[in-house]
Parts: C-alpha cells; sequence; structure tokens
C-alpha cells in the first residue's frame, strides 16, 4: 500500500516537473489584462536572453508597447522549436484571440501558412520566410547591406590579410552575407582572403569557441560569424584579435574586440505594422528593409576602428541607405569565373533571394 | 603544416574534448554500479552555471570546480531519491532530470548572460613542457585537463583493484547477488550517482570556464548525450572514455581547420565525422580487445530489497 502511494507521488512529482519544463513556456505569458484592443502575439525560436535574434525582435516587441500603450496587447512564447510545437503554438495565439501574430524563424513558415488557414480572421508576419498569403506577410532584413561595411572595415584592418568566417547552413541569408562581405573587402584590400568554417549549427557555443580558435590559429586576425552565441567574440577577447558581432550589440563580450555589430532591429517594422492593423490599412505584402527603413543597424564603432575607417564606413552607409550604393555591384563573376554581374549592374532581389554560388576569389567549396 | 599550428590543434583538441572526459567518466561510475542515468546534459548545464556564478563572484577556480561538482551532485541526489528510494522508472527520471536542469539554469543563469569570467591561467608543467611540439601541446594546460587525466586513473585503479570497486561492479552485475552477500546496494549506487554527478558537473563548468567561456542558457548542446554514447562504446572502461572523447574531440577539430584549409569536403560530412569514427574505432576495439565487456548484468532494472 505505501509503495503504491509512493509510486503514485512520484508519478506526480515527474508530472509537475514535466509540467512546469513542458508547458510552462506555451502559455503565453500576458502582458496586460484587458482584451478588447489590438492584441499581438510573437513567436519566438529561442530565449528572449539569447542575446542574439531573439532578443531583438522582443526588443521590436517591447517597441510597440512602448508606441501604442494601452492600445496594445502583447503575448509571446519563447523557445519554441520549428517542428509541430510551432503549429500548436501559433494555433492557441491565434484562438486566443491574437489579432496579428508574428513568427520569427525561417522553420515556422509551413506551420504559419497551415494556421493561417484555419484563422482567416487573424492577420499573420512569418519573418524570412517566402510563403504569403491574404492573410500572411513575410518580412525580412538586407542584412548583407551591414555585411558590406563590415566587409569594408574588415578589409582595411587586417594585417594578415586573413579574414575568419563562422558559418552555420548553406542558404541563401548565409551565402548572401559571405559574398557581400567578401566582395567589400576585396574593394578596399585586393590581398584578403576569407578562410570559412561551416560548424552545421545556428547554436552550439562549445563549437562556435572551437572554430574561432581553429580560424585564429590559421592565421585570421579578424573574425565573422552567422552563428548565434557570442563565444567566437570572447575568443576574440581572449586572443586579443577583433570581431564583428552579429545580431545584436557583443561589446560586452570584447569590449576591446568588437569593431561593431550588424543589429537587427525590428522595432520600425514592427511598430508601422501594428499600426497599420489599427487604422485598417494592413494589406499581405513582402518586406525587405535595409539601413534605409532602419531595421538594419550597427553597433557604435569600437575603439580600435581608426578615424579614416571610421569616415570609409559612414560614407558606405550613408551611400547604401540613399540607394547610390549596392553591395552587389558588378563585374562580379561566380566562382568558377562564369559572369555574374556586368559592370555597373546591381544583383536582382531574385538571385539575391536565392543565392547559392561563392563569387570568385572566395576558396573552397559551398557546402 | 608548421609546427605552431600542429601545437594548437593538439592544444584545441585537448580542450574540445574534457568536457566529455569527465562527464563520460561521471555516466560511467554509475553506469558501472547499474545506474542508467538519462540526465547527463541537465548535470553538466548546472555544474557549468555554478561554475560560471562562482567565478565571477571572484572565487579562485578550485572553489568554482568544487561548486560545479556540488551543484552536480545535489541534483544528481534529487535522481537518486526518487530512482532509488522511490522506485520511479530511470528512463523517464533521467529525461526529467535533463530537462529540469536546463529550465532551472535557463531560469537562474538569465542574469549571467552578457558576463564574462575570468580567464583562467594555464599550468606549465616544467621540463616536459619543453619538448618541441608536444610539449607545449600536452604539458601546458589548466589544470582540469591534468585532473580529468587523474580522475580517469584513480576511477580505473579504484574499479579494478580496489574492494569497494569490486562491490561497486558486483552491484551492477547482479544486484540481487550482492544484497544477498550483505552489501547495501541503495548506499552505493547512491555515491555512485552523487559522485557522478559531481563529475558531470565540473565537466559543463569546463565549459563556462575554460572553452568558451560564457554562459549561455541549453550551451551544453548535446554533450551530456555524447558522453553517455561514448561510454556505451568505450564497453564502460575508464581510459576507453579518454580515447573515445579524444578521437571525437580530435575529428571535430581537425575537420575545423582541413575547413578553414580549405579541403573540399562537404561540411556536413565533415560534421558527422566525429560520430562515424568515433563508433566505429570503439566498436572496433571492444569486438577485438581482450575482454570487450558488455553492459552491467543489471544496468538500469530498479532494486527493490523486499524481493
Amino acid at each position: 500500500m505505501k509503495k503504491s502511494n509512493l509510486v503514485i507521488g512520484v508519478l506526480a512529482l515527474i508530472a509537475v516537473i514535466a509540467a512546469v519544463v513542458f508547458f510552462e513556456p506555451v502559455e503565453p505569458k500576458k502582458t496586460a489584462a484587458v482584451s478588447d484592443k489590438v492584441k499581438v502575439g510573437f513567436v519566438y525560436v529561442g530565449p528572449v536572453a539569447d542575446a542574439g535574434w531573439t532578443y531583438e525582435h522582443d526588443r521590436g516587441r517591447l517597441a510597440v508597447e512602448a508606441e501604442y500603450g494601452d492600445r496594445v496587447e502583447t503575448v509571446f512564447v519563447e523557445s519554441v522549436s520549428e517542428g509541430p510545437d510551432a503549429e500548436r503554438v501559433i494555433a492557441q495565439m491565434a484562438s486566443e484571440g491574437a489579432n496579428v501574430v508574428f513568427t520569427t524563424s525561417f522553420g515556422y513558415m509551413n506551420p504559419t501558412i497551415k494556421v493561417a488557414q484555419q484563422f482567416p480572421n487573424v492577420r499573420f508576419e512569418h519573418a524570412t520566410g517566402y510563403k504569403r498569403a491574404d492573410n500572411v506577410a513575410t518580412y525580412s532584413s538586407r542584412f548583407y547591406e551591414g555585411r558590406h561595411v563590415l566587409g569594408l572595415i574588415a578589409g582595411k584592418m587586417t594585417k594578415t590579410n586573413t579574414i575568419g568566417y563562422i558559418a552555420s547552413f548553406p542558404i541563401p541569408e548565409v551565402v548572401r552575407g559571405i559574398n557581400a562581405a567578401y566582395l567589400a573587402a576585396k574593394s578596399v584590400n585586393p590581398a584578403v582572403k576569407f578562410k570559412v568554417i561551416w560548424v552545421s549549427t545556428w547554436f552550439d557555443p562549445g563549437k562556435e569557441a572551437d572554430a574561432a580558435k581553429a580560424l585564429i590559429d590559421q592565421g585570421a586576425d579578424i573574425l565573422m560569424q552567422h552563428t548565434d552565441s557570442a563565444a567566437p567574440m570572447k575568443i576574440a577577447e581572449e586572443r586579443g584579435i577583433y570581431a564583428f558581432g552579429q545580431a545584436s550589440d557583443q561589446a560586452a563580450y570584447g569590449p576591446n574586440a568588437q569593431l561593431t555589430a550588424i543589429i537587427d532591429d525590428w522595432a520600425p517594422y514592427y511598430v508601422r505594422r501594428v499600426g497599420d492593423l489599427m487604422n485598417g490599412s494592413w494589406s499581405s505584402t513582402d518586406t525587405w528593409g535595409g539601413f534605409d527603413t532602419g531595421m538594419v543597424a550597427l553597433a557604435p564603432y569600437g575603439k580600435a576602428v581608426p578615424d579614416d575607417v571610421r569616415a570609409m564606413a559612414e560614407e558606405a552607409r550613408k551611400a547604401i541607405t540613399e540607394g547610390s550604393l549596392h553591395a552587389f555591384t558588378g563585374p562580379v563573376n561566380k566562382q568558377d569565373g562564369t559572369p555574374w554581374l556586368k559592370a555597373e549592374e546591381t544583383a536582382d532581389d531574385g538571385t539575391l533571394l536565392g543565392m547559392d554560388f561563392y563569387v570568385e576569389g572566395i576558396e573552397g567549396s559551398l557546402p | 603544416m608548421d609546427h605552431g599550428l600542429l601545437t594548437s590543434i593538439i592544444h584545441a583538441i585537448i580542450v574540445a574534448s574534457t568536457p566529455l572526459v569527465f562527464a563520460g567518466l561521471g555516466a560511467l561510475i554509475q553506469e558501472r554500479a547499474g545506474v542508467l542515468n538519462l540526465g547527463i546534459e541537465g548535470l553538466m548545464i548546472v555544474g557549468a552555471l555554478a561554475g560560471f556564478a562562482s567565478a565571477l563572484a571572484g572565487y579562485p577556480l578550485v572553489v568554482s570546480v568544487v561548486m560545479s561538482g556540488l551543484a552536480g551532485a545535489a541534483l544528481a541526489s534529487i535522481f537518486a531519491l526518487l530512482v532509488l528510494r522511490l522506485y520511479a522508472n530511470p528512463v523517464a527520471t533521467g529525461l526529467a532530470l535533463t530537462l529540469f536542469g536546463l529550465g532551472l539554469s535557463a531560469l537562474a543563469g538569465s542574469q549571467y548572460v552578457g558576463q564574462a569570467a575570468p580567464q583562467v591561467s594555464e599550468w606549465i608543467i616544467p621540463v616536459l613542457s619543453d619538448i618541441p611540439v608536444i610539449g607545449r601541446a600536452f604539458f601546458s594546460h589548466d589544470p582540469l585537463v591534468y585532473l580529468s587525466i587523474i580522475v580517469a586513473g584513480v576511477m580505473w585503479w579504484f574499479l579494478t583493484k580496489s574492494r569497494t570497486g569490486l562491490i561497486l561492479r558486483a552491484v551492477g552485475e547482479n544486484h540481487s547477488s550482492a544484497h544477498s552477500l550483505g552489501f547495501s546496494v541503495l548506499g552505493i549506487r547512491f555515491l555512485a550517482i552523487v559522485s557522478g554527478g559531481a563529475l558531470a558537473g565540473i565537466g559543463g563548468a569546463y565549459l563556462t570556464l575554460v572553452q568558451t567561456p560564457l554562459f549561455v542558457e541549453g550551451m551544453t548542446a548535446g554533450r551530456g548525450w555524447i558522453a553517455l554514447a561514448l561510454v556505451v562504446f568505450a564497453s564502460w572502461r575508464p581510459f576507453r572514455v579518454i580515447a573515445g572523447a579524444y578521437l571525437f574531440g580530435g575529428v571535430s577539430i581537425v575537420q575545423l581547420h582541413g575547413q578553414a584549409l580549405g579541403i573540399s569536403i562537404a561540411a556536413q560530412w565533415l560534421s558527422m565525422l566525429p560520430y562515424i569514427v568515433t563508433i566505429l574505432a570503439l566498436v572496433i576495439i571492444a569486438s577485438r580487445g581482450r575482454g570487450g565487456h558488455a553492459a552491467p548484468g543489471s544496468l538500469g532494472i530498479t532494486f527493490k530489497e523486499s524481493k
């Protein structure tokens, strides 16, 4: 008798633990109580405290709250894996009265479309995807504009002419970043070489740190990354070299190492879209914003960046913002030597969105 | 390849492997006592946070290591209570322990995101570190690397030469017989779980104190599971765990360097390589070497005294 009580007790305890671990994050965290106002939902792929991708989306959410005060109510669910869980979370938000749901990772594309069919009166916004519907809009940022500026700084500042690049997966977004940075670096330093390591993960601080060490040991004196943790920045700081922050200002990890960082600033977009919804002008659009919309921003330049490099970077940023400079301007050949862009020709968005080739001069093959 | 690069590659391999050595040994001691603990990942990350927090608070390395071990041991003792005294299913409890550890460390650790621990200095062993190439690669490490080797040696001695170690193995092979001989099955298993938890915690702390060195939630990124697999493929022997961990770490680091050198093999293949090579090597050793161990006979079976 006693034993069976114990077993039940243990099962209950496990259930409680499981409930805390599994279900607690799925319960949308309410940040306001009344519901007769615009309700905005956010689905995050990582924890808000990731100091990178999700952190910036959450800052966008807070900006919406700050802008509209008690006219909005925002809810969010963090660390939602890109599988079946996503569909459940999105549907739950929609059924609990959200007027618009922002799904903030590429892997939420199909779940978003599926849930959108079940809730035709709810608007959905999917980040970095390409599938749209009457009530599904997409949005992304032209991070490659930021990569161009980073490439210029790197090309000017490298002493070993070797830039290390820690890449995640060979999707167009990442390949575009490498190409943009390389072309910019090459334009100011013809001797520059890029060493690219693919770590096949978005987030594994240990592996990212190992890759950073490998690149430094092979002569890189400036690191760029397209992975989500600050470990490479921390290693750069320890080894006394330079690096660029990813997605968010990472100066806390590399006060001496960080030259600047690409910051994903979603606030202007989120504020505008929620405003559109309020005044009834929301429609399904495809937004790909860069410096000009404020969606791509740069962290303050590190103290190691000399004045002339700073001026050059600012000039490029201004030109891109005004539209007089495009990060992909010909003549550019593909890696195998076949021509891609003629002189003065700029890349069209279609090619950029599907980019699956290195430009000429980058060594190694694309996985 | 110049000597400097070779030295730094070997150095990096040892650093990348050390968390797996600690965690693998932590899993091994429990499994030899017949306890299957799938919570290694959770124990690691809790230890990682405890060690990082102590280092940030300004305590010396030895205190940080002790704190990470205590954190791992404390969490493991919950597992011990559930599995040994309350007869909970060890598989489910272990999984819950992993999830619980990840959640707990995320909750308690959010304030540490964005902070940097002080750098751990290396102990350069005189004379030996003067040997060309390998001297710097093997004998100029942080103290934890040496500790991991010492722990493996002590564990080997304990399991094969000491009386208590033989009792522990007896408990793992056949708990009913061990019990009928008058040994305390639960007592032995409790000690194994707690000490194994401490080792896993220290393994996690190595990540936050030396390898990365920062704390973010979920940063163990599956190393606990790799450690568990290593133990099986190492046929439950301490030095094979080291060999397996170093092989795994070695291929991981070498493939990164291979990419940076521009070797044109698809990165996806290279990422798979550590797993494939380690599994193959350890399976071959186990099938050919003398006395490849089978799993401990009572592994994962709940022991009830009244039976």
